[in-house]
């Protein structure tokens, strides 16, 4: 094996200088980013920088117009055949939960087990049962997610997430619309999912979770990858003066 | 301090019953104590002589209308003449096949209507998928020893209830699929989905049932004679779905898109997504707006007199121009439209207790 397709092999997520427009408005430019398998990368930056947009193209739940995304060694093209087999691996939280609100909770984990993966019901409860265990809501099962608190509902999808056995997981602000008292039991779920090893992409403002399990924290602004760095030298030593700025104006309340 | 037991009393008089309802929502303030008087009075005055020739002075019995000898309404005509209304010119001996199709619908609807009766999923796909069949058989015949019934002599209130039914139930699938193309990614799709809607709901009922039995035949070669009614009910529905088309949109629009983005991440297909996360909550809030273009088709088939389908009205007419029975016509008018309004009525009332209960089934806060 050369060592190109080696390294090739550990990329769970490769994108190569790629741009994107709303219209007239150039909102990501030349991003380039490799993420291995079991890394963890932590995406911050001003509101409107970007970072949404960046980690909704590596599902495509965005176009792009320019570059390429390859994910689990699968290029994502035009071919709706592709682009659902890339979602089934991978997961994505969002900041406003998105679960199912007629459905169980254990129906909203088991849906996309039975219906993309053809994983029999009796096999796809069981697996519900054990991720809603780990996210420690098992007791909820048959409620509905109305039902729930912020934070419980959050868990909840991430569970339904994990339910799909996803190689990379996506999370966008996962905490941002929760009440204070609720972040810390969402961030430990996520911490304990890092130490398991999973891939993840997050993009956050919980300084603390980055300085606990990232690999590597990238700033973005204007659409652009400003800086990337392990978390270290990231908070210590920001090399950009627009980084300084961002970390003082979150660091200092 | 000193605790005393107090005792229970009884509600000041007055303020219970009938009298403390009065009191509170009539006569609370001399403002509306004196509109509740009026307004009671002029109810009497204008009410009275209705009441007066519907009920008190009319006359129920009878076989002709010789039997109707005070001022009040002639009930003896309906009476006289409920079998018309009711199954048209059906021969009388086989009238028994639309009681029966009738019945078993009732009791379909009513099945899935209760709450907690069990096997709703069966029942309903027998509704649906089995039972239009057994009543086709039923109403037409020529089958199973079944003697055939040409569709020119279905009338009556049997008719009404096939044009609306079928009308109905036709119209909500096309109806999703016209709404789901008109908001597709595809541009094909999207424009003829348009073009369809727009242009069916520009053109008033009455002209497309007009084309559909008057112009259409002059398009198809001469020996191929399609059944009337047959084309009725094809006019009907393609215009019905164009509105129920803009009902499902509406329904569609206000489903969020964070619901259509979880869907997708979790590498739903196109059609797993509509059928089991996107039309299962946009169908509950369309529930209001599906029932009112119900009710409004419902009043609608009597349009098919214009192509010489009797329906309930216009078999009324029919009975209301027997020599034996000139005259009659009010009595006939009134009946019909008791008919009509009980039936809307019912609908409308379905769909308020539908709306408040699959409300309270579950919170909905995400
Ligand atoms: N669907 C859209 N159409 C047009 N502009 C958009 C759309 N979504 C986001 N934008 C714009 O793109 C920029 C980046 O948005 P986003 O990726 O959500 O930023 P972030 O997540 O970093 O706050 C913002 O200026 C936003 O207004
Ligand atoms: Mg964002």
């Amino acid at each position: 094996m050369s060592e190109a397709q080696k390294n090739q092999d550990q990329l769970m997520v490769e994108i190569r200088d790629l741009n994107k427009w709303y219209g007239e408005f150039h909102v990501l430019k030349n991003i380039n980013l490799q993420v291995k398998r079991g890394e963890r990368i932590v995406i911050c930056g001003p509101s409107g920088s970007g970072k949404s947009t960046m980690i909704r193209c590596i599902n495509r739940l965005e176009e792009h117009q320019q570059g390429e995304i390859i994910v689990n060694g699968t290029p994502l093209v035009e071919d709706v055949k592709k682009i659902e087999a890339i979602r089934k691996d991978v997961g994505m939280v969002f900041q406003h939960f998105n679960l199912f609100p007629h459905l169980t909770v254990l129906e909203n984990c088991v849906l996309a087990p039975i219906w993309v993966k053809k994983i029999p019901r009796k096999q796809a409860e069981a697996t519900a049962m054990k991720y809603l265990e780990r996210v420690k809501i098992p007791d909820q099962a048959l409620k509905y997610p109305g039902q729930l608190s912020g934070g419980q509902q959050q868990r909840v999808a991430i569970a339904r997430s994990l339910c799909m056995n996803p190689d990379v997981m996506l999370f966008d602000e996962p905490t941002s619309a929760l009440d204070p008292e609720m972040i810390k039991e969402v961030l430990d779920v996520m911490i304990e999912l890092a130490h398991e090893g999973m891939t993840m992409l997050c993009v956050t403002h919980e300084m603390g979770f980055a300085k606990t399990v990232a690999d590597r924290v990238i700033f973005m602004d204007g659409g652009q990858i400003v800086e990337e760095n392990e978390p270290n030298a990231f908070f210590n030593n920001p090399e950009h003066e627009r980084t300084q700025l961002f970390l003082s104006q979150i660091l200092n309340h | 301090m000193k605790y005393d037991p107090q005792p229970t009393l009884p509600a000041p008089p007055g303020t219970l019953g009938v009298v403390g309802w009065m009191r509170k929502h009539l006569f609370n303030g001399p403002f509306n104590s004196i509109a509740t008087v009026v307004l009671a009075y002029f109810i009497i005055i204008f009410m009275w002589p209705v009441i007066d020739w519907a009920i008190l002075s009319a006359d129920w019995i009878g076989t002709t209308r010789n039997d109707c000898t005070s001022d009040g309404a002639c009930w003896v005509f309906i009476s006289q003449r409920l079998n018309q209304f009711l199954y048209g010119f059906y021969p009388e001996a086989e009238t028994w096949r639309l009681d029966l199709a009738f019945i078993m619908m009732a009791a379909l609807i009513a099945w899935l209507i209760i709450p907690k009766t069990p096997f709703k999923g069966w029942v309903a796909a027998f509704t649906l998928l089995i039972f239009p069949f057994i009543a086709f058989v039923l109403l037409s015949g020529g089958y199973f020893g079944l003697e055939s019934v040409d569709t020119h002599k279905w009338g009556g209130l049997s008719l009404t209830l096939v044009l609306a039914v079928v009308g109905i139930v036709a119209a909500l699938p096309f109806g999703i699929l016209l709404a789901l193309g008109r908001r597709s990614h595809m541009p094909i799709v999207r424009s003829l989905s348009v073009v369809y809607i727009e242009i069916w709901r520009g053109v008033p009922l009455i002209t497309v049932l007009f084309m559909a039995s008057v112009m259409l035949p002059l398009f198809f070669p001469e020996d191929m004679n399609f059944d009337k009614l047959l084309r009725a009910l094809i006019g009907i529905t393609m215009f019905q779905s164009a509105y129920m088309a803009e009902v499902v949109r509406g329904g569609l629009q206000a489903i969020s898109k964070g619901q259509y983005e979880a869907a997708d991440s979790l590498g739903l297909g196109y059609w797993q997504k509509m059928n089991m996360i996107i039309l299962p909550q946009a169908l509950k809030l369309m529930i209001p707006g599906i029932v009112n273009t119900f009710i409004a088709l419902f009043k609608d088939t009597s349009l098919v007199l214009i192509i010489g389908l009797f329906d309930l009205l216009a078999i009324m007419q029919a009975s209301a121009n027997d020599p034996n029975w000139i005259g009659f016509s009010t009595e006939g008018y009134v009946f019909v439209a008791l008919v009509f309004w009980v039936f809307c009525f019912g609908m409308s009332r379905y769909s308020i207790h539908l709306e408040k209960r699959l409300h309270t089934g579950h919170g909905n806060r995400a």
